[in-house]
């Protein structure tokens, strides 16, 4: 078992495959994707929109039911969630009607648990969120409601953080101050982490690697290492090793993209010049 | 929960976070009362002094006959003159008003959680519920005396009725508010239904409620003295019909000032009760 268990990634997602039954048809969103994430590693998730990231995410939370394939968390299939998994969401996903302290015991509430107390005061200390329990979310900024989400979703010592584009509606700075506080959570617990984002740029600054999406069916492009030590300063971060594996990705992106548009047919009159943002 | 085929699009659910409600609906209670300044609290008052003071003023001076409209002042008099003979018709009404409003709030609050949990029941019931709300319930009141003869028996019932619709297709709107990320974030540390119902649906639901409730009490009070209106020898109603058929319009006044002051305290009571349950929406 111990040697076994030195080789069973922290989550296996092997051919995972999702069809979502709508209305207008069966839509193809993860086509047998897979990739081993080990054990305390960080694993970034990049792709054009609609490339079924969330998609990935939520399978691997065990909200979703996999069409087909499996994803395992420690060799076992994830068929519901999983107490051993934390979700942090787009756009932090506070109760509006419950002050901090109630939304960071709302998970405890649910499993019907007493809260750590000691671990949420150590983890709010860490987000720099002390004395702020008794605010309600719409009073803290989007940078705070997401960092009062992370403390949420650590609350209950989870081996696996999956993050969903957290900081995508954070301005720059914001979000690169949130990023160094992902990296300092991570050298604090080693808490295995997958990170959904549409920049790159917070992809290669956070993860071990980078996987890239294709768009719809999403299926696994490339998996890029990110062999830059630990923790990134803003002097490794602008490097020529970064600027080229981010245009690497970036490439791996948009080249995915130009097929598509010489696809539409309408436009075979070579006098019209389009211009895609 | 069958959130399984249901494709994850937070950034676009907009239209489940709440906001929109506190823009269309609590905006009766956003405009409420609320702590003003000294100069501000002055400036109503004085405002409030010129206006009556001059309808009182209009009034003796054109020698207007009482039996068109009584001066302010003869009203107020009337009110405290009057107000031991009125009194036990305002515990009536009060009565039919909390029990049937109870009746009615409880059965409708009820049936809009049951019904939003079953979508097809949903369409099934819907057209009833839309006459339930259209139908002045004071034309049943008749029939209902017919029925259950003058006490309060046909008052409450009509209460209930006039109440429960309104607070059943507010609440309804509320329970319909579903946030698929916060649902998500509920199932994700394995929230059964009803947890998710009682941590998620209803505090989501509860600014809506409150709406349904305001609204359902008014409509109560509304109801409560038209049907004491129609028949019955006591209620605010009967004291209407009572002192117009007299001529006795200062106390006929009296009797309207003192509905809506009851309106007003209805409104005043639901409106801290939302400021204090329910300000997280605006």
């Amino acid at each position: 078992m111990s040697t076994a268990s030195a080789r069973t990634p922290k989550l296996g997602v092997q051919a995972a495959t999702k069809v979502y039954r709508t209305a207008s048809g069966d839509l193809l969103a993860l086509d047998r994707c897979s990739v081993d994430i080990q054990p305390n590693e960080i694993v970034s998730i990049v792709g054009p929109s609609g490339c079924g990231k969330t998609t990935l995410l939520w399978s691997m939370s065990g909200l979703h039911r996999l069409t087909g394939g499996a994803i395992l968390l420690d060799g076992k299939e994830i068929t519901g969630p999983r107490p051993e998994i934390g979700i942090v969401f787009q756009e932090a996903n506070l109760l509006p009607w419950r002050n901090l302290d109630a939304n960071i015991n709302f998970p405890f509430e649910i499993k019907g648990e007493k809260p750590d107390r000691a671990w949420i005061a150590h983890l709010l200390h860490r987000v720099g969120l002390d004395g702020f329990g008794g605010k309600f979310p719409r009073e803290l900024s989007g940078g705070m409601q997401q960092r009062a989400a992370i403390v949420r979703a650590l609350a209950l010592k989870p081996s696996v953080l999956l993050m969903d584009e957290p900081f995508g509606a954070l301005d720059s700075f914001t979000r690169e101050e949130m990023n160094r506080l992902v990296e300092e959570i991570w050298l604090d617990t080693k808490t295995t982490i997958v990170f959904i984002t549409h920049s790159i740029e917070e992809a290669i600054f956070l993860s071990d690697r980078v996987v890239v999406l294709t768009t719809r069916p999403g299926r696994v492009a490339k998996i890029y290492d990110v062999p830059f030590p630990r923790p990134r300063s803003l002097e490794i971060m602008a490097t020529k090793e970064v600027f080229d594996l981010t245009n690497r990705i970036k490439m791996d992106i948009v080249g995915e993209r130009r097929p598509q548009a010489q696809e539409q047919p309408e436009h075979k009159s070579a006098e019209i010049v389009r211009i895609r943002p | 929960m069958s959130g399984d085929d249901a494709i994850p699009e937070f950034s676009k659910a907009k239209s489940g976070d709440g906001r929109e409600v506190s823009l269309t609906n609590l905006s009766a209670f956003a405009g409420g009362p609320g702590i003003k300044s000294g100069a501000e609290v002055a400036a109503i008052l004085a405002v409030a002094v010129v206006i009556i003071g001059g309808i009182e003023l209009a009034l003796r001076l054109f020698h207007v006959p009482q039996y068109i409209m009584p001066p302010p002042s003869s009203i107020v008099y009337a009110l405290f003159d009057e107000f031991p003979l009125i009194a036990p018709h305002l515990g009536y009404t009060l009565v039919e008003l909390v029990s049937g409003f109870a009746i009615g709030a409880v059965v409708g609050l009820v049936m809009a959680a049951v019904i939003t949990q079953f979508p097809f029941a949903e369409k099934i019931v819907a057209p009833y519920i839309l006459i339930l709300v259209t139908t002045p319930m004071l034309a049943l009141v008749p029939l209902l005396i017919l029925r259950f003869g003058f006490g309060y028996t046909p008052r409450v019932i009509a209460v209930a009725l006039a109440a429960g619709p309104m607070v059943m297709i507010n609440a309804a709107t509320g329970f319909r508010r579903v946030d698929s990320a916060k649902i998500a974030l509920a199932r994700s540390y394995g929230a059964s239904t009803l947890q998710i119902f009682w941590k998620i649906r209803a505090p989501m639901a509860l600014p809506m409620i409150l709406v349904g409730l305001m609204i359902g009490a008014i409509f109560g009070l509304l109801t409560a003295v038209g049907a004491e209106m129609v028949g019955g020898g006591f209620g605010l109603g009967n004291r209407l019909t009572s002192y117009s058929s007299m001529i006795q319009m200062p106390q006929f006044f009296a009797v309207v000032l003192i509905l809506s002051t009851l309106g007003i305290l209805i409104y005043v009571l639901f409106f801290l009760i939302g400021k204090k349950w329910a300000s997280w929406e605006t």
